[in-house]
């Protein structure tokens, strides 16, 4: 039998923590950095850079930055913060609604190719974005685009480069939530189904009214996912996405860093603030971002 | 025939209609276009048959041999000098000058027609040679350390997995100032070194860099592992009088198998794509020595607006891909 002693036993919980305390330091402290630099000029940044201490010493705060890119019009910051909102929110939405509806018609219904359908879905979650990336971009240049929202009223212009749109579509639809609502799917037993087609309910509010409503779980996950996904994605922005009035956060703060490169203070306030929502969202679902990554995993 | 909403064709249709055009159609694209001079901007595109991958792909050896000149000194031709005379190897660069069998009077050199190419390849490997056991073995590490039911254990397990929502955009940029040469890392460790802008270093640095960014997610799964072995196994180690790194031998790692299988090929996979950290942080410098497959791929396509052999480079990642899917499918299979 193995046992310990009680001041070996001390000593491993000792020793623990310490590892503990020494990888949690590893891991917060460039975060921390970021954030407390936000707060600091530019000078009192590159006196700080040489230590570590003073790298996340609170002295001499100031909120300039802050100020800097909430009001300065060279800033542009409210403006791309809409575009990343108003598309993940798109993507999310989209991959909810789509992507349950195709799983719900490959786990319940019966129609013509469906089981081929399947396999296609399932083989497509292989290709990576990466290999796509280039023959899309020349794809969606071509594709004309209806400006409905132009001064001069309804105008179509060749292309979609540089629109919020483009950085929506390629991804309303993704074939590995497809798969995470089908697997969800197909635990739900079929009686709650039969009960409500026999009440004279039609497939479509099986779906939504049936199904949906007992899916939370996984709807959770793929919202988590998509979320995560969606804000953060960089590849497919800059290759589609250039001013301010259409660019997403991450494009905004890499054209910001070109542009501002000393001014260290306002792209360290940038980047807390477009990390700020994520980490929000993060702390008060972490359940959640827990139950989802370990879910995604292991059933590959 | 009629058309019937409520049927599951009808149910299906919007998802079905978005991954065709958005994900089938511009993946055959990618190998009809990789057969093309397809630029992006003119309309007429000429079919090349396999040339873009012929100009990708081709290395060969050439050899230098010293001569004379006219202080007798033993002097090298040029390497441009002899491969102007050859048509088809011009603007062929060399990629490496092999050791072994140069000396004094020989130089043997390999030469690409595309030496970034194979730069990107050859860096790409190395990152994933390395980032793999890196952020993996963190990751396990990590697991191990918050498994046990620990006062703040939820803390620490938040802080491990803080950096995995930051974007990479954030990431990369708040490195490079811990990385800059009169940053903290070198202060700490007493160094000299300009990270980010010394071949040498850099790809080492995106490594940690990545690692560091990483290992939370790969966390989280070990964590879904670490819960599927049964308390038992490990009670009935300690009855054995079995120490902690038997336990862990015998016990923790046979139980993990097909985990740590599933995040060695994840990881694997994830980091062939490396992209955003070499777009913000060195443009794939200094002197390619962070040229990477993706990258090289967007560099080709999207600035010099060579649609047709970006997308070759696109098919021979997605190869590689898939090889790697394949092993992971025949392993995996093997286990069961």
């Amino acid at each position: 039998m193995y046992v310990q002693t009680q001041s070996q036993k001390i000593m491993r919980l000792a020793f623990h923590y310490t590892a503990m305390l020494a990888m949690a330091f590893y891991f917060i402290f460039p975060m921390l950095f970021m954030f407390i630099s936000s707060f600091k000029t530019k000078e009192n940044i590159g006196q700080s850079l040489t230590s570590l201490k003073g790298m996340i010493t609170p002295t001499d705060l100031t909120a300039d930055n802050y100020i800097y890119l909430f009001t300065h019009p060279n800033s542009h910051f409210w403006s791309y913060l809409a575009n990343s909102i108003i598309v993940t929110v798109s993507i999310v939405f989209c991959a909810v609604i789509f992507d349950s509806l195709m799983a719900f018609a490959l786990q319940r219904m019966r129609f013509r190719g469906q089981k081929i359908l399947l396999s296609i879905v399932i083989a497509l979650i292989i290709i990576p974005f990466e290999v796509i990336a280039i023959p899309l971009l020349m794809m969606v240049s071509k594709l004309p685009y209806i400006d409905i929202f132009n001064e001069g009223g309804i105008t179509i212009q060749q292309g979609w480069i540089n629109t919020r749109f483009v950085q929506i579509l390629p991804f309303a639809a993704r074939a590995f939530p497809i798969f995470l609502f089908y697997q969800f799917f197909r635990d739900i037993p079929k009686d709650f189904d039969e009960a409500a087609y026999m009440d004279g309910a039609n497939s479509w509010q099986v779906w939504w009214r049936i199904i949906m409503p007992m899916s939370g779980p996984v709807i959770a996950t793929v919202i988590i996912l998509e979320f995560l996904f969606a804000w953060n994605q960089y590849l497919w922005p800059v290759l589609v996405a250039f001013t301010p009035d259409v660019a997403p956060t991450p494009v905004g703060l890499g054209t910001f860093f070109s542009s501002e490169g000393p001014e260290l203070g306002r792209i360290m306030a940038y980047g807390s603030l477009i990390t700020a929502p994520v980490l929000i969202v993060f702390l008060a679902f972490q359940r959640f971002f827990v139950r989802s990554v370990m879910g995604s995993g292991i059933k590959g | 025939m009629r058309f019937n909403l409520s049927s599951g064709g009808a149910m299906a249709f919007p998802a079905t209609f978005l991954l065709f055009c958005f994900v089938v159609l511009p993946f055959l694209l990618a190998f009809m276009f990789s057969f093309t001079n397809q630029q992006f901007t003119s309309k007429n595109s000429q079919f090349l048959g396999f040339d873009n991958y012929k100009n990708i792909l081709s290395v060969k050896t050439v050899t230098l041999r010293a001569e004379l000149n006219e202080n007798g000194d033993k002097v090298f031709p040029k390497m441009r000098s002899i491969l102007r005379q050859d048509e088809e190897w011009k603007r062929a660069k060399p990629l490496y000058k092999i050791p072994f069998i140069s000396h004094e009077g020989k130089q043997v050199y390999i030469i690409a027609k595309d030496v970034t190419f194979w730069r990107a390849i050859i860096n790409t490997c190395l990152f994933v040679l390395f980032v793999v056991p890196l952020q993996c073995g963190t990751a396990l590490m990590l697991a191990l350390l918050v498994r046990k039911k620990l006062w703040g254990r939820n803390f620490f397990r938040t802080a491990f997995f803080i950096p995995v929502v930051t974007s990479m955009v954030v990431v990369s940029i708040v490195w490079k100032f811990i990385l800059q040469s009169d940053g903290a890392i070198n202060q700490l460790f007493n160094l000299n070194i300009d990270w980010l802008n010394n071949s040498a270093t850099a790809m080492l640095a995106i490594v940690v860099m990545s690692a560091w960014q990483g290992a939370g997610y790969q966390m989280l799964i070990f964590l879904a592992g670490l819960q599927s072995i049964p308390e038992e196994r490990y009670e009935a180690a300690a009855i054995d009088g079995a120490g902690p790194l038997q336990t862990f031998l015998h016990i923790t790692v046979p139980g993990l198998r097909n985990t740590i299988l599933f995040i060695i090929i994840s990881t694997t996979m994830a980091a062939f794509a490396l992209f955003v950290q070499i777009d913000v942080l060195t443009k794939g410098g200094p002197n390619d020595a962070t040229q990477t497959l993706v990258y090289h791929a967007v560099r080709m396509g999207a600035d010099q607006h060579k649609i047709g052999y970006a997308s070759a480079i696109s098919v021979i990642y997605f190869i590689i891909i898939l090889i790697i899917a394949f092993a992971q499918k025949h392993i995996m299979d093997k286990g069961e």
